[in-house]
């Protein structure tokens, strides 16, 4: 096995060879790469300082079997997320006695992420068992979660979290009480009942295989008692242990004077094994425990399915929450000194001061003291493009610094913050939640009543008819019945459904989604990070003069090289996203001016790049025929120009997803009335969706409007699907029937959707919709055949025609059909590769530079 | 045919008895990572850690 993975690993060191890309993670090396490190003596390249950094500890470390037995590149070592300031809350005292075991150790579980295959696993416990006072460690590698146990005196939290990030893995502490205990007992009982339930099914079937093939007589009497009591006493675990939940969701929802699917599950249950126990005690009449048993197990079959996808589900939201920021740095003596104090967010107050870094978020609400930057309010807004800030501007917490450090007067605490009023928002759309799903519920309790008074009603027959047979051709009714196959048609679909969907990057939180998602008239969605990617990206490039469109490109990414606006990042894509690769320029003497442009020299020749006024004053004036068209079409524009020259302008706009117009066609096609809503400007809205072919769209749109707006339509009987990215589409999220929430967006919004793209495809969403009409497609399938085997058994067994061998053969039989039916949900199409094939290859290189970079 | 009179009960008490064994296995938390052991027995470590 050894040598397998050694020649896997020198395959992998071969790819990274052949295409030039970062030893470490496998991505492409950006062009200006001066990043190595020397692995077993030769010089390796690495795609960014983050993965320079982890490949040189995991070297230093003596660590280096690492790169030789690896199967499968590590994960980017993005350098921001590797190293966040809030570690070091973790080493507060109040903060480490959640992590106290006794006086002397302390315990934690972590959640570790960016665990690819065998030699990370071997990796992490290698440099942590090199880590003085640390006495246990257990990394689980299905849940991605590592157990520490430390001794307090040689060890302190933040080190470990360090210790792990160091070697390339983001590392945080996972909230124990939260979920996990929970959790995990959950699973490890319903895996325990339904191991019981098997193993007894197994036997059972196997004592009840004599009495069905013998021909009356044959089975000597005394050996059928002893197979009867042999399968009695395998049953009672199966009974008393493994369908215990079903017992106990009868009785819950008995006590709500409801009739839950699961009253006549636990009645069958149990009326089948008394029936069975009377007869076996009597030494007459027939019995069921084969069918009990099959019964319980497949039942469990499909909640442990179910649980599965559920959990997955739940682990992969709580990962996307440690997104919002956890800390600050206060500047307790600000004006006078500028030392800064780290605390947690949640200790600030109005009136406090805090410094905001470049690339990271706010806090709380606050007021700018000093400073100037970009600020990207994109979370709260919807608002794409990244905006000037100075000096007495007002800024919503949850906002990211992108450019520049800012000192800002802190005016709210963090419980009032805008942030939080949307969250209150938010829980009021919860409570105006429709009652589609309720529906669901009203039918299987009419079935529910229907089945127990036929029961009843077929047993006051018999035993006015034939007194002896009543007590058997009741319980037949209910075995035979026994809502298993109706039981069983929905979840099994469903479960199916979710476990094919999570592998597919979509998590489905909320059980209806399928449900509602197939009934859908109206889908809204909403712009920016939705239909589009949310970051600017280069639509167009006109030269003004002789020069090549190339070398305008080259000039203008060489004099944007070392800047972070967003709009700079937009060209620097373009330029190594452009074919044939184009040579970079080093550009000298770069001054930037905050909200104007950039200046400096490329090959002794002055530049500036910027607006057209700061442009102008370097070239002189120029006439722009186009310019004013631009303005309504929602682009920005910026200029390139040398002295006295105008040479090009570069039109920059947020692109669209590669997949958006493939799936807005597939929407239409299915007959779904399309709306786009945006908190982006009117004109900008518009023109996305004609690009579409969206025919209603609504800008400036603020979080009440869309509400409001969702609501309205609502009311005239709509179904609605939202589609939405960002803070503020929360409450609308909530409030729509069926809600999507892109996985690249906002944290918030993402637990508060009934589902989460994790992909960045919005093809996802398509994928979705289609799933939904197979699902509903196979449990239609599903219904009707329980339906049909049940108006022809109910009857029978009414009549007293049916025997056991045919009643519990016709039980299995109905009920295999529906779980196998169920299960085919489970195979994804291939038509997916051939959908992003045929995407349009520039756009998508286009799409992908720009997401490599963030 | 009278073997089964001994069989019959004994392999209820293997049925049980295999009941028992995954409890204490479940119990042990062996069951929690079924990924994880199968690739740690793929790194040999020649040299132990410092």
């Amino acid at each position: 096995m050894n040598m397998l993975s050694e020649a896997e690993a020198d395959s992998i060191a071969q790819t990274a060879e052949v295409t030039a890309g970062c030893y470490h993670c496998g991505l492409p090396l950006p062009s200006a790469a001066q990043w190595s490190v020397e692995i077993d003596h030769v010089e390796r390249a690495m795609c960014c300082p983050g993965c320079q950094a982890a490949a040189q500890t995991i070297v230093d470390m003596g660590l280096t079997d690492y790169y030789r037995t690896r199967s499968a590149f590590s994960a980017t070592a993005d350098r921001a997320a590797l190293i966040p300031p809030e570690l070091l809350l973790y080493d507060f005292p109040d903060a480490q006695k959640q992590f106290d075991l006794n006086a002397e150790s302390a315990e934690a579980t972590l959640t570790v992420e960016g665990i690819r295959c065998a030699a990370c696993v071997w990796l992490i416990e290698r440099r942590l068992a090199r880590l003085p006072g640390l006495q246990a460690i257990n990394l689980n590698v299905a849940t991605e979660r590592l157990y520490v146990r430390w001794s307090k005196d040689a060890c302190k939290p933040s080190t470990i979290l360090q210790a792990v990030r160091d070697i390339g893995y983001a590392a945080y502490p996972y909230d124990a009480a939260r979920h996990d205990a929970q959790l995990r007992r959950a699973s490890r009982t319903l895996s325990r009942q339904l191991f019981v339930a098997g193993l007894s099914m197994m036997q059972v079937m196997m004592y009840a295989v004599p009495a069905y093939i013998s021909h009356d007589g044959t089975l000597e009497a005394d050996m059928a008692a002893l197979m009867r009591w042999a399968s009695l006493l395998l049953t009672i675990p199966a009974v008393c242990y493994s369908a215990f939940p079903f017992f106990q969701g009868a009785y819950a929802s008995l006590r709500q004077r409801a009739l839950g699917m699961d009253v006549p599950v636990a009645l069958g249950i149990g009326a089948a094994f008394i029936g069975s126990v009377i007869a076996v005690l009597r030494g007459e009449g027939d019995v069921y425990f084969d069918s009990v048993t099959m019964f319980i197990f497949l039942l469990l079959c499909s909640r442990y399915l179910e649980m599965i996808a559920r959990r997955k589900a739940a682990g992969a939201l709580e990962k996307l929450q440690h997104a919002l920021p956890a800390s600050a740095w206060r500047m307790d003596g600000f004006p006078a000194s500028r030392a800064t104090v780290m605390v947690p967010a949640a200790q600030l107050v109005a009136g406090d001061f805090i410094l905001v870094k470049p690339g990271e978020a706010l806090a709380a609400d606050g007021e700018i003291i000093e400073g100037t930057s970009a600020i990207d309010i994109a979370l709260l807004t919807g608002e794409s493009a990244a905006l000037k800030k100075s000096p007495g501007d007002n800024l919503p917490g949850g906002a990211i610094n992108v450019t520049q450090a800012i000192v800002v007067r802190v005016s709210t605490a963090v419980a009032d913050s805008t942030l939080a009023t949307l969250v209150k928002l938010i829980e009021r759309a919860s409570n105006a939640k429709p009652h589609i799903a309720l529906w669901a519920d009203k039918v299987a309790a009419w079935f529910v009543a229907g089945l127990l008074l036929f029961a009843t009603a077929v047993f006051v027959f018999w035993q006015w008819h034939d007194a002896a047979r009543a007590w058997p051709i009741a319980i037949a009714v209910l075995v035979v019945s026994c809502p298993c196959a109706l039981s069983l048609a929905t979840p099994t679909a469903l479960a199916a459904a979710t476990d094919r969907l999570v592998r597919q990057g979509v998590l489905i939180v909320q059980p209806h989604v399928l449900e509602i998602l197939y009934r859908t008239t109206h889908i809204v969605f909403d712009k920016t990070g939705t239909l589009t990617v949310g970051k600017p990206a280069l639509q167009n490039l006109q030269t003004l003069s002789a020069a090549t469109h190339s070398d305008c490109l080259r000039i203008a990414a060489a004099l944007e090289a070392s800047n972070a606006h967003p709009l700079a990042q937009a060209i620097i894509a373009a330029h190594e996203a452009a074919t044939p690769v184009l040579p970079a320029f080093l550009a000298t003497e770069v001054s930037y001016q905050a909200g104007r442009g950039l200046e400096g020299d490329v090959a002794g020749i002055r530049y500036r790049l910027g607006n057209a006024l700061f442009v102008a004053e370097l070239a002189g004036p120029h006439r722009d025929d186009h310019r004013a068209d631009e303005m309504r079409s929602g682009m920005s524009a910026v200029y390139l120009a040398s002295s006295g020259t105008w040479l090009a302008r570069f039109d920059l706009a947020d692109a669209l997803r590669d997949d958006a117009q493939q799936v807005v066609a597939h929407f239409r096609k299915m007959g779904k009335e399309l709306i786009l809503l945006s908190g982006d400007q009117q004109d900008v809205a518009q023109h996305v969706a004609a690009e579409l072919g969206i025919r209603e769209a609504y800008g400036a749109c603020l979080p009440e409007q869309k509400l409001a707006f969702v609501q309205k339509l609502q009311q005239h009987g709509a179904i609605v699907a939202m589609v939405g990215d960002g803070v503020n589409d929360a409450a609308v999220l909530r409030a729509a029937d069926v809600s999507f929430a892109m996985g690249s967006g906002a944290a918030l919004a993402q637990t508060h959707a009934d589902t989460v793209l994790l992909s960045p495809h919005l093809a996802a969403i398509s994928d979705t919709a289609d799933v939904a009409i197979q699902t509903m497609r196979v449990i239609r399938q599903n219904l009707v055949w329980a339906s049909c085997y049940n108006l022809i058994a109910i009857p029978a067994a009414a009549m007293g025609w049916i025997n056991p061998l045919l009643s519990g053969v016709g039980m299995s039989l109905s009920s295999a059909v529906v779980v196998i039916n169920a299960l085919r949900l489970r195979r994804i199409p291939n038509r997916q590769t051939k959908v992003a094939a045929l995407a349009p290859a520039a756009f998508g290189t286009h799409d992908e530079a720009v997401s490599q970079r963030t | 045919m009278e073997a089964l009179y001994l069989l019959v009960p004994l392999s209820v008490a293997v049925v049980f008895g295999a009941i028992w064994l995954f409890f204490k296995a479940s119990d042990s938390g062996q069951f929690d990572d079924l990924k994880g052991p199968a690739e740690r027995l793929l790194q040999d470590d020649d040299r132990p850690g410092q």
